[in-house]
């Protein structure tokens, strides 16, 4: 039975990996297991097996191992993770690294909607493309997409960076206050309140170390665009009345 | 929520397993939808009959005796195949109209599923599960197929509540959203002539659809006009004779994924559902645009 073998494998602390295979064992064991993890644990290394898009996968996690997720998951893949470093071996449904607090979350396929939204820490790289709302309401989170992302980007960002090497889609920050966008190729539209910005020395080194924490080579700061807060949203206007 | 799948085959060979195939799929997101559940699938035409799916909450008083009563009203052969509250009718092709008038004045608590050449439609309260087995919706054979797990918002979770809805020869719809200025289309589309089982918002786009179709444009045309003409969250797949498409509101808020390969065309509400589909390791899948029209034809 699988609680056995979760309870079993608990007490086995002399094996540093974990292997967990999802068509054998429920999810929740999964992030039970994960959750009991105290620090200095010698089960530094887990893998989970045949995902199958489950939802939740490995979320809440708080301890400094690294996962990896042997195919594609559902929703909230990695939310709330503070500190471990995940790989997801596929793509990831809506809400991948949601809310994430530290460490990371790489995705080698694509990344479904909202993908690290309300993220305030940690590194969150999608190796193929982000669909809408990428980095909705960021609070801190880096995030690096080497593909495209969807409309309606980094609504709402407040810090943090999203760096995307291929295209933005429709109204890209809108209504953003203090997080940075580097776009390398075309942005259908920029969203309210969102800018073009000059891209000064601090900025290229800023994205240039982004780019190597996130395994980028063979692409130059240089080549990118900066975008952020034109701040004029910050404080209500009384010419703007009409258009609430 | 909502949780919706299509399949288009590509693969004759894949035929056979259509029913069980979409079955499988259904079952995978019922947690999407727990309220009801159905499915549309198209087989292959006989050629000389159509099919019209009836429903009653009572079908041992209802379909007892309707397909001679139903033959003598029409003057042409009738057959009839009860699957538990469903049963398709068959009937020569030219009569089709003539049959349904009839089925309602005949019987008066029989509500049409659906009719054309192809089509078989069935749906009920409850889970997928429930519903793919009480139909025995694995057992049957087609070239592509929509269903529709439903958790309600808009109407009352009723077996006519339940999609997919119908409102034109071999055409349905299913959807995960709600639409807004339903009530002002159905106003219209009444005007225009359509017919109207339900308050049901998901029954006003489906007889958009066809109230398009009918003016002459083709599936992607008229999945194109959704995105100006109706307002709301939308994630609509529709089935037609030959056909199979899929489209998005520009929000895009409502998941969907699609697979690809030689062998069929799937979609999903979440990836969950396409797991079990032969060679999805090696499918190209991938998340449809949002406004972007999608569709299939044989």
């Amino acid at each position: 039975m699988p609680a056995i073998n979760v309870f079993k494998a608990a007490r086995d602390q002399s094996h540093a990996s974990r292997i967990f295979d999802l068509s054998e064992m429920p999810l929740r064991d999964l992030n039970q297991a994960l959750h009991n993890l105290t620090p200095g644990s010698n089960e530094t290394a887990w893998e989970v097996l045949h995902p199958k898009g489950s939802h939740s996968v490995a979320v809440g996690v708080d301890q400094p191992i690294t996962i990896d997720v042997r195919g594609s998951v559902g929703y909230y893949c990695g939310g709330m993770n503070d500190g471990s470093a995940i790989t997801v071996h596929g793509s990831a449904g809506p809400g991948v690294g949601e809310n994430m607090m530290s460490g990371s979350i790489t995705v080698k396929g694509d990344a479904s909607q909202y993908a690290g939204a309300t993220g305030k820490g940690g590194l969150l790289v999608i190796e193929g493309n982000a669909s809408s709302r990428c980095g909705i309401s960021m609070k801190g989170i880096d995030i690096v997409v080497h593909g495209n992302i969807g409309h309606m980007s980094a609504f709402m960002a407040q810090s943090g960076n999203l760096v995307v090497l291929g295209d933005a889609g429709d109204a890209l920050g809108d209504s953003i206050y203090e997080a940075r966008l580097f776009v390398r190729g075309k942005v259908e539209s920029l969203g309210a309140d969102c800018i073009a910005k000059e891209m000064r020395p601090e900025h290229l080194e800023l994205l240039q170390g982004l780019l190597d924490r996130a395994g980028v080579t063979g692409v130059k700061a240089a080549e990118f665009k900066r975008y952020g807060s034109a701040r004029t949203l910050y404080n209500f206007n009384i010419d703007n009345a009409d258009a609430y | 929520m909502c949780g919706i799948v299509g399949l288009f085959l590509k693969d004759k060979s894949l035929e056979p397993q259509l029913g069980s195939m979409l079955s499988e799929m259904l079952i995978s997101l019922s947690d999407r939808g727990p309220d009801s559940a159905g499915i549309a699938i198209y087989g292959a035409p006989s050629g000389h009959e159509a099919k019209i799916t009836i429903q009653s909450a009572k079908p041992e008083r209802d379909f007892l005796g309707l397909d001679a009563e139903l033959a003598k009203a029409i003057g042409a052969p009738v057959s009839i195949a009860v699957k538990s509250t469903h049963a398709v009718v068959r009937t020569t092709p030219a009569k089709i109209d003539e049959a349904r008038e009839a089925i309602q004045t005949l019987r008066s608590d029989i509500r049409i599923m659906g009719a054309g050449d192809v089509v078989e439609i069935y749906k009920e309260v409850g889970l997928p599960e429930a519903v793919v087995d009480r139909f025995d919706v694995r057992s049957m054979t087609g070239t592509h197929g929509i269903g529709h797990t439903r958790m309600a918002t808009e109407s009352a979770v009723t077996t006519m509540g339940a999609h997919p809805f119908s409102t034109g020869a071999d055409q349905c719809l299913v959807h995960n959203g709600s639409l807004s200025n339903h009530n002002n289309v159905r106003r219209e589309l009444i005007r225009e002539g359509m017919k109207f089982e339900t308050e049901n918002d998901t029954e006003v786009a489906a007889a958009y659809l066809s109230s398009q179709m009918a003016h002459g444009k083709n599936l992607g045309e008229a999945l194109e006009g959704t995105l100006s003409d109706l307002d709301g969250f939308f994630t609509f797949v529709v089935g037609t004779k030959n056909g199979f498409g899929v489209v998005r509101d520009p929000i895009a808020c409502k998941p969907a994924v699609m697979a690809e390969t030689d062998q069929y065309v799937a979609f999903g509400s979440e990836y969950r559902a396409l797991t079990k589909l032969p060679g999805i390791d090696n499918a190209r899948v991938w998340e449809p645009e949002p406004a972007t029209v999608y569709f299939w034809e044989h």
